[in-house]
């Protein structure tokens, strides 16, 4: 029979090569591409992340705030607001600036809802590509 | 902060073009391979939403 050898656990790669990177790519989208020196690709993600923000902002779309109560709602919520705050700097200077709006009924509004939190998810995309240059995985 | 109406189409256009753009760049390794992998998302995703526009519209009767 086969015997499964374990292969001997990678050591982690220390934080400070790639927090800074991951962190930046947070609150900027592009910008962990950028502080890695991958211009091109950190200006690509940047236009594309903050165009389908400011697309979902400019269609009216609303933000999630995480509420608790029966499961879906719970997940539907606390998911959409994790993919709004993951979009960074945008998510936060849209709450400061005061341009989060009501949740509206509509074709266009639930658009932009979704752009909102579509444009955090793909950071999080742009964030673990940053994490992976910066710890050598990836060129 | 001006306000944009698209339709159905021109909104999940601008999203195809956005998510591929971002899918391209993170996915694959060289310039080359993130433009076709870019292209070949946004050509997956337009032909999605005629697909599933057509579905709809044979569905609904």
């Amino acid at each position: 029979m086969f015997s499964r050898e374990k292969s001997p656990k990678e050591p982690r790669p220390p934080l400070k090569t790639w927090l800074p990177a991951v962190a930046l790519g947070w609150l900027v989208p592009g910008g962990g591409h950028m502080l890695l020196r991958r211009y091109g690709r950190g200006g690509l993600l940047m236009a594309a992340v903050a165009g389908m923000y400011l697309f979902g902002l400019m269609m009216r779309g609303a933000l999630f705030t995480p509420k608790v109560a029966d499961l879906f709602t719970t997940i539907i919520h606390c998911g959409g607001f994790f993919g709004n705050l993951a979009s960074g700097l945008l998510y936060f200077l849209t709450v400061w600036f005061g341009y989060d709006q009501p949740d509206m009924p509509g074709m266009v509004h639930d658009y932009g809802t979704k752009f909102l939190v579509t444009a955090g998810l793909l950071n999080v995309l742009a964030m673990v590509d940053a994490h992976e240059i910066a710890v050598g995985k990836k060129d | 902060m001006p306000k944009v109406n698209l339709s159905h189409f021109e909104a999940a256009l601008l999203f195809a073009l956005f998510a591929a753009v971002v899918l391209g760049i993170v996915t694959k390794r060289t310039d080359r391979e993130r433009l076709i992998y870019g292209l070949y998302c946004l050509v997956g995703f337009v032909a999605f939403l005629f697909g599933l526009g057509w579905l709809m519209y044979l569905g609904h009767g």
